[in-house]
């Protein structure tokens, strides 16, 4: 079942103002219950605007965004409802930490839905567990924690509302290597354990093609692409056509083949390249 | 012959307000020396100090002991502020809290105007500052209708038409998508070729830090490694140990050979890696 279905979307800035400008054109899509999902696209391709759309932020200029096959603007004043169901990481959401502790930060999205003491205790620690944060980060405040750790706090806040659809707006900007590693893995690992729906957006395609299972491309407002990982990033000339490249070791693989190597270049990881290869040399 | 910038035996704490610094140094010992003309790139994880680095060399931060040098100046030197800052401009990540006026060729000449240039010159340099990266097309356009990676071009043409004789970009690509990245890159190698302007750039992505001529790496305030990019990425697993990473055709090479294939020690972009792994598979 489709848990997110976008129909004819099209969201325009400033209408009937000289700054007029469309940011989405009819779109459309369905994003089916526990898909992982990746979304990319040159900046300024519309991939902000229409994350805000899916969790009611901003209200679309035409068309419908369903929620578990309910239009979410049919009763505006009910539309907060949607945002606990949307949980939505903004780009550097370490910004937005405010409390005194870690553990009031994370508390807060579960104690304004509502949730007994008991049930929130429950939830943060549950949340701050999947964002990798250990049990004496929770008493500290937020600002004392480094970077990286700031970034697990905040993402852990949205976590602890328990939302059916999680969506995170570059989640790795700014992290090392290994911040950028371990963060991937964990959201991975929480999708794996919670079966929900994820959303992802992001500028690095190699983050993209390590984790998310179907990628939906955007270029100057429209949909270009939307399909699996495997189909998009075969499509490698067109994506260089609209700003977007495919990860290194894929087009290492392509160009193997290219010279006549018959190898799999459907390949997104160095350890899947690797295998490849050393089977190849092996027959 | 004096190096250009001079790093001796730094080491630098944040002061914390009201109370005792603690005995937490951010640099450690930092000794460097960087010849006119030289791209140099810095790597480092989260908190191994390249950013608080990268303030030292216009004078933003000074040094808790030791001393850096500009062109035979300490930066401590009072007298020297404005010399040294003509002479070392600073790129920030974010493009948006870069600009300050509403169009273009207004914001490349705000470092100028600051300077006391007459308005004549400011003009020529502007121009020529637009055409160094490839903006000057869009002198009349609104920043705000810009790319990323067009924003990012933007500030660092202000920098530029200030003519100081090195740059220093401390993450400039971070929030760019991967044609921006690009485009922000060759910009930088053509100032460093054409013009012979010393680039210091910092970033977590090792295919960028690949096209420098030298690659320091950064760890808890110390200086780590520093080599020709070949040296460095020769060392993978402990720059892995260091929160870092390789490319992934560094990678790729790097295991195989571990595997007892004849390939060489070190490739670093996608056409070495196919050259080197076509011998190989081609038999």
């Amino acid at each position: 079942m489709s848990i997110i279905k976008v129909e004819k979307l099209t969201l325009v800035y400033g209408q009937g103002t000289s700054f007029e400008k469309t940011a989405l054109n009819d779109v459309s899509f369905e994003i089916q219950s526990g898909d992982f999902v990746g979304v990319i696209g040159h900046t300024g391709s519309g991939k902000s605007t229409l994350v805000q759309l899916l969790n009611g932020l901003l209200k679309p200029t035409d068309g419908k965004v369903f929620l578990d096959g309910k239009d979410i603007w049919a009763n505006p004043k009910k539309i907060r409802n949607v945002r606990f169901k949307v949980g939505m990481v903004f780009q550097y959401p370490e910004y937005q930490l405010f409390e005194e502790t870690v553990y009031k930060d994370i508390a807060f999205g579960p104690k304004n839905m509502g949730m007994t003491e008991e049930e929130t205790d429950q939830k943060v620690r549950s949340a701050a567990e999947f964002a990798g944060l250990q049990s004496d980060h929770l008493y500290k405040s937020p600002f004392d924690l480094s970077g990286g750790e700031k970034r697990r706090a905040a993402i852990a806040g949205v976590i602890a509302m328990d939302p059916d659809v999680l969506i995170l707006d570059e989640p790795t900007a700014g992290l090392d290597p290994l911040g950028r590693d371990v963060l991937l893995s964990q959201i991975r690992n929480y999708h794996n354990m919670r079966k929900n729906t994820i959303v992802l957006v992001s500028h690095s395609m190699e983050d993209v093609a390590r984790i998310c299972d179907k990628i939906l491309v955007m270029d100057h407002g429209n949909k270009k692409m939307f399909d699996t990982t495997e189909n998009v990033f075969l499509r490698a000339e067109e994506l260089e056509s609209i700003g977007l490249r495919i990860p290194q070791i894929t087009k290492i693989m392509h160009m193997l083949k290219q010279n006549g190597v018959n190898i799999n270049a459907n390949i997104f990881t160095v350890e899947q390249a690797f295998n490849e290869i050393i089977n190849y040399l092996g027959t | 012959m004096e190096n250009f910038i001079q790093i001796n035996d730094v080491y630098f704490q944040y002061e914390e307000n009201g109370k005792d610094p603690s005995d937490k140094y951010v640099l450690n010992g930092i000794n460097l020396n960087i010849d006119k003309g030289e791209f140099v790139a810095i790597v480092g994880h989260n908190g191994s100090g390249k950013s608080t680095l990268a303030k030292h060399l216009n004078s933003i931060y000074l040094p808790t002991t030791g001393d850096v040098l500009i062109d035979g100046m300490n930066t401590k030197d009072d007298n020297k502020l404005f010399a040294i800052r003509k002479k070392v401009g600073l790129v920030l990540q974010n493009p948006d809290n870069q600009i300050v006026a509403g169009v273009v060729e207004d914001d490349v000449a705000f470092g100028c105007e600051n300077l006391g240039i007459h308005p004549r010159e400011i003009r020529k340099r502007v121009y020529e500052a637009l055409e160094a990266v490839d903006m000057y097309e869009y002198r009349k356009s609104s920043p705000d209708k810009l790319s990323g990676g067009q924003k990012q071009r933007i500030a660092i043409a202000g920098i530029i038409a200030m003519q100081p004789e090195c740059i220093v970009l401390d993450e400039p690509t971070a929030m760019l998508d991967p044609q921006g990245r690009e485009e922000v890159m060759s910009t930088i190698q053509k100032l460093n070729r054409e013009q012979n302007i010393t680039v210091i750039l910092i970033t977590h992505y090792m295919e960028e830090a690949v096209l420098a001529d030298r690659v320091i790496v950064l760890d808890l305030g110390t200086v780590f490694f520093d080599g020709t990019p070949r040296e460095v990425f020769a060392q993978v697993e402990p720059l892995k140990k260091r929160r870092l990473d390789v490319p992934q055709a560094t990678e790729l090479v790097h295991y195989l050979k571990g595997c007892g294939y004849p390939l060489p020690d070190c490739v670093l972009n996608e056409e070495e890696c196919v050259q080197a792994l076509l011998k190989i598979l081609k038999r």
